[in-house]
């Protein structure tokens, strides 16, 4: 048999249901995974051993005792620290958040734990969500355990769920939560050939996760193939009276209704996002996607997105505004971190607090979000970007009177090196471009693995769904799954 | 739209984060590369357009009036709310002192 830890969520489930192995040995070779990986990675700002092995001694227990097992039974996974867990250090990788320890379980994760899954720990991300490449972090880089070919150096993981990637690639991880704000989800995923979902806004609760842009944030599964998407996106989703815009739907059986089968869908490819000068490796795995899906049955059409080339300006006056507002809670008052200079009042100390607490990137964010927000210049700026954003939406609405799914790549490039980006603010953004329109709509969009570049580095290919219709979003990615027969893996170096 | 480093300082100010002068000369251009490039916004014809409000349209609700009637967020939980708080003395938050 191969090893426990080359297992995904469907086949722990099952193999555990079976009685092919017990949970209790799926957590210790994963945990020893991670002992083994992490110096190197960097995937984890805390792993929680005791916490895998405790969930999966539940399962065994469960199951030797004849009662029903969860859709997640005995899967353990990556918990992104964005999520509050109870008892457990949670920092959305900020030193301001350092030792916070939560008294409460956020709604996906506790929904994970009652569906049977296990954490390894506390994933490594951009702080507070905010960066494409895991440089933000207060606890360091997460090194991807991707190297293109012929060239050890370090690369991105991706972000800002790139602890969230490199442990799932790495196969540390059966999967892990990750959180999308712009891409967040999706972008990282590409970078390490794994696949990952944001679900339709609202399905997944926000409650217990560190708020960044409260109105595109989405949390959603990262794992090795679709299938485990959808069951992990089944046990993360449902109605939760906690968060005003939690969706009350039922929540579908994905999984069970997962079908390659193409005939009668619709697939369009907007003209807007084959950019000057894309990639060429990019518009090649564009186009094998495009021969997939006509294998599979489905039709492709040419379609028009006119205003995507302001969707990324549009996120980035809109999600800094959010971020201003809601990251105004740090205050050095009632949780985290607190810097008192002597004889300093109250306004001095929020003002050193904040200066100590956050960091650059996070810094910039606040800064541009409080300017758009500020009188004189709200209207020209935010009012305008809200506009803009309707006029983004519309753009989709149009599109879906026509087709069922659309088809892009995920990000521009294969993950770079680290610090090849990380002084120009813009260049970084420039990641977004692919993944940001979809979010600006709140539609559900995955990503999936199609095959590698020249340099041997994974590339991902994005579907972006109707409102609610993440089916079709996982049956065109199940699609492209089977043709791409993706099975390009990191060497192990670390 | 361009910042000048009075600007920055008031934004800073806004925002409670304490910077230096060096810091300041630093964001200028910064801010001013991003806001430049976000200023391309404004050419587009947004004539008769609503500015979005909710990406999914969803009904906010009313929780239902009843004390504690979620156990998590319903109160009672004084010590679990004072728990990470960096300076809590006599069952509240201490802060610096507001008034002479």
């Amino acid at each position: 048999m191969s090893e426990l830890t080359d297992l995904g969520i469907a086949a722990i489930r099952d193999g555990v249901a079976k009685g092919d192995f017990t949970a209790t040995e799926v957590a210790q070779a994963f945990n020893a995974a991670v002992a083994e990986a992490n110096p190197a990675l960097n995937a984890f700002i805390v792993t929680t051993p005791d916490h895998a092995l405790a969930a999966a001694q539940r399962v065994d227990a469960a199951r030797a005792a004849g009662q029903p097992l969860g859709k997640l039974a005995g899967v353990p996974i990556g918990m992104k620290d964005l999520f509050a867990t109870k008892g457990v250090q949670t920092t959305a990788a900020s030193h301001f958040l350092e030792g916070f320890v939560p008294p409460y379980e956020s709604t996906v994760s506790q929904r994970l734990w009652d569906a049977g899954a296990g954490m390894l720990g506390k994933l490594n991300l951009d702080q507070f969500a905010m960066g494409s490449s895991n440089e933000t972090s207060a606890f360091g880089n997460v090194i991807s355990p991707w190297r293109a070919a012929g060239d050890n150096a370090g690369r991105a993981p991706g972000g800002s769920s790139g602890g969230s990637s490199a442990a799932v690639a790495a196969r540390i991880a059966a999967a892990a939560t990750g959180t999308d704000t712009g891409g967040s989800i999706r972008q990282p995923a590409a970078f390490t050939g794994i696949s990952g979902i944001k679900p339709t806004y609202g399905r997944c609760s926000r409650w217990g996760i560190v708020a960044f842009a409260s109105s595109l944030d989405q949390a959603g599964p990262m794992a090795r193939d679709v299938t485990d998407c959808a069951i992990m996106l089944e046990a993360m989703a449902g109605f939760d009276a906690k968060d005003s815009t939690s969706l009350d739907l039922p929540v579908p059986a994905w999984s069970a209704q997962l079908s390659d089968d193409l005939k009668g869908l619709k697939v369009g490819i907007p003209r807007e996002y084959r950019i000057d000068g894309l990639n060429a490796d990019v518009a090649k795995s564009w186009d094998d996607g495009i021969a997939w899906l006509k294998d599979a049955g489905a039709q492709v059409v040419d379609i028009s997105l006119p205003h995507t080339r302001y969707a990324l300006p549009t996120y980035y006056i809109i999600a800094p505004a959010e971020a201003s507002s809601n990251l105004a809670r740090y205050d050095g008052v009632r949780y985290g971190l607190r810097d008192l200079p002597e004889g300093a009042g109250l306004q001095d100390m929020y003002a050193a607090t904040r200066a100590a607490g956050f960091g650059s990137e996070v810094k910039r964010r606040i800064m541009i979000g409080t300017y758009v927000l500020s009188a004189g210049f709200y209207d020209a700026y935010y009012t305008q970007a809200q506009k803009v954003r309707t006029l983004i939406a519309r753009d989709f609405e149009e599109a879906f009177r026509q087709v069922d799914v659309i088809l892009t790549p995920t990000a521009p490039s294969a993950a770079f090196v680290l610090g090849q980006k990380s002084d120009d603010p813009l260049e970084m953004y420039l990641n977004d471009v692919f993944s940001v329109p979809a979010s600006l709509a709140g539609l559900p969009a995955m990503s999936v693995p199609a095959g590698v570049d020249r340099q041997g580095l994974p590339l991902g290919l994005h579907l972006i769904g109707r409102p609610f219709d993440e089916q079709g979003v996982l049956n065109a990615g199940l699609a492209i799954e089977r043709r791409a027969a993706f099975t390009a893996r990191p060497e192990k170096w670390w | 739209m361009s910042v000048a480093p009075a600007d920055v300082a008031k934004i800073a100010s806004l925002a409670r984060i304490k910077v230096t002068q060096a810091e300041i000369e630093a964001m200028v251009p910064e801010l001013n590369g991003i806001l430049a490039w976000v200023d391309q916004l404004g050419e587009v014809d947004v004539a008769g357009v609503e500015p979005m409000t909710a990406v999914i349209p969803n009904q906010l609700r009313l929780r239902a009036d009843v004390v504690g009637a979620d156990p998590l967020t319903g109160g009672n939980v004084r010590d679990a709310v004072l728990a990470n708080a960096p300076a809590a003395e006599h069952g509240f938050f201490g802060v610096p002192k507001v008034i002479e």
